[in-house]
């Protein structure tokens, strides 16, 4: 299976060309993935802004930004830049380190987690064999920040809010990792990489999403309740508690938070597509069309077009999911603490186990279908 | 000495460091809150140490249940109970004092016990298992430590029930406490619904 383009090695190779050690040529490949990975989220956020505000325009029959570039594209650079360059404020009474150390402890966990996001066979950071559950391990650090920026804003409203989205995030999260699970249970890995392939046999007709429909709306809501989004945004409810946990901050402290949530958001978007609609895949398998065209898969072309097709493939499912995802927050209602608490820990959380119980069965019963 | 070895030795220090301190640091401050959140930093370093001995299960896990689970429900008490209020004195704080350091110094007596006998040595350095080990680890829960495993979920269980009978506070007639009958106001209002017919 060891296909597709390996940029590490093929860069490795080419330092070790001019004569360095193997150990320099990856201590100068180290901080390139890096990189790219903050210059993608960062880029990603950009155009998930530049929608939000396009499409909740449309949806409330409104032009949206207009000026700035054409169609305000622009508008989302401008947004960062004002952020950016705003007065930093701690409020007196409030804790300065706690206050500084939130929303680090928020964004941070976030970015870590495109560690295991693949867009092709080698293209992502690293293959780890926990894949998918260092997610859910890193996802579970967050609360702990909103907690601190919560209490360390000294406001009832911020500390509320924190306490909210803690609640939120710890009753969400266990139904997700339960639809994770019977993912994993299909795929008999844990890796990423792995779970995208099981699902490329057969183009569409092989993707999670027909084997796993219950997971797949479990997954989905649980994802939107971790990114506190509308429906789910009680934590930061404007007309309830001003901003939640937020309310205090400015400047390119409440960026952070900013560039956090759509990140979030992302991210959950892109692994939704990873672990069920099929990853990089193509709808119709690459292999089939190599062989329709009469070229070998092995062929450089090739290699470069698979690559180019995973990549956008990834991408444009995802951003098909965060564009439902803005339907929906500018859609719909926001639901009470207690209806969002029943329907995580009395709906979803049963769901979800049974779910896993009857993918056990079937993969007992039927192993060529649900991964034998 | 090569790179690698030099990054892994870089980070044992750091981690340990932020351990020793961070554990100091949550006996020793005053702030309940700051304690709190210093032990989460203890646990993630804690899980630092454990992807240095190549357990990357095992630290995501302890990331997972001490960081996620248990730090955050501790935080969540201690924010719902944050009552400023000055602790009384204690009597005989002294001979606690000298009870408790003596105690401890007992347990870290014992470790070092352990730490001095044991023989840390691999036999074979070749035969660590790295990425495999989640597998080890499911085959091991689900043969040899079968029964530790259920047993530790029972306890759990139990845990649950408790906190339930303690929670809902019509189950008891009377304080476990004081023995004098319980109130059974509940602390919100009695939920009426919000679209009442009006006729």
């Amino acid at each position: 299976m060891e296909y597709g383009l390996d940029l590490e090695y093929s860069f490795n190779e080419f330092l070790k060309g001019f004569g360095l050690s193997s150990e320099i040529a990856h201590i100068i490949w180290l901080p390139l993935p890096m990189l790219l990975v903050l210059v993608a989220a960062v880029v990603g956020v950009l155009v998930t802004v530049w929608l939000e505000r396009k499409i909740s325009a449309a949806a409330q029959q409104r032009i949206g930004p207009e000026y700035a570039g054409a169609l305000g594209v622009l508008q989302p650079i401008a947004d960062g830049l004002k952020l950016l360059v705003k007065e930093d404020i701690i409020p007196a009474k409030a804790d300065g380190i706690l206050f500084t150390a939130g929303p680090i402890l928020v964004l941070v966990p976030v970015i870590l987690s495109w560690l295991i996001v693949p867009f092709g066979q080698n293209l992502l950071i690293s293959n780890v064999g926990i894949g998918i559950f260092l997610w859910i391990a890193l996802s579970s650090i967050q609360p702990i920040g909103l907690l601190m920026s919560g209490y360390a804003s000294n406001n009832k409203y911020s500390l509320l809010g924190g306490l909210r989205a803690a609640a939120q995030s710890i009753s969400y999260e266990i139904p997700l990792a339960l639809s994770v699970l019977a993912i994993v249970l299909m795929t008999n890995s844990l890796s990423t990489v792995d779970i995208v392939n099981q699902q490329s046999g057969a183009g569409i007709l092989s993707w999670n999403i027909w084997r796993q429909p219950v997971g797949f709306i479990v997954f989905w809501i649980c994802a939107l309740a971790e990114c506190e989004r509308l429906p789910f945004d009680l934590p930061e409810a404007e007309e309830e508690l001003v901003a939640g946990y937020q309310t205090e901050y400015a400047g390119m402290k409440f960026a952070l938070f900013y560039l956090g949530s759509y990140i979030n958001l992302i991210l959950s978007a892109l692994l939704v597509s990873i672990l069920y609609l099929g990853g990089w895949g193509f709808p119709i398998p690459v292999e089939l069309i190599a062989k329709f065209l009469n070229l070998p898969i092995n062929a450089p072309f090739i290699q470069v077009f698979t690559a180019s097709i995973g990549i956008v493939m990834t991408v444009l499912k995802a951003y098909l999911l965060v564009f439902i995802a803005i339907l929906l927050r500018w859609t719909t209602p926001r639901v009470r603490i207690d209806q969002l608490l029943d329907l995580g820990w009395k709906f979803l959380l049963p769901i979800s186990l049974a779910n896993l119980l009857i993918t056990a069965g079937l993969k007992l019963a039927f192993p060529q279908f649900f991964g034998g | 000495m090569s790179i690698a070895i030099t990054t892994q030795f870089i980070c044992f220090t750091v981690l340990s460091l932020v351990v020793i301190i961070g554990a100091l640091g949550v006996v020793l401050l005053e702030s309940i809150v700051y304690s709190a959140f210093l032990l989460g930093g203890v646990f993630m370093s804690v899980a630092g140490l454990y992807l240095l001995l190549n357990a990357s299960f095992v630290a995501a896990a302890q990331v997972l249940v001490y960081v996620g689970a248990v730090n955050v429900l501790i935080i969540f008490a201690i924010m719902l109970v944050n009552k400023k209020e000055d602790l009384k004195p204690i009597n005989d704080i002294k001979s606690r004092r000298v009870i408790s350091t003596s105690i401890c110094l007992t347990l870290l007596s014992l470790l070092i016990r352990v730490d001095l006998t044991n023989v840390w040595s691999l036999s074979s350095p070749q035969n660590s298992i790295g990425e495999e080990s989640t597998i080890r680890i499911g085959e091991h829960l689900f043969s040899d430590y079968l029964l530790p495993f259920e047993v530790a979920s029972v306890l759990l269980l139990m845990a649950m029930i408790g906190a339930i009978v303690l929670a809902r506070r019509d189950v008891m007639s009377e304080d476990i406490s004081t023995g004098l009958p319980v109130d059974q106001e509940l602390i919100e209002k009695s939920s009426e619904p919000l679209l009442t017919n009006k006729n």
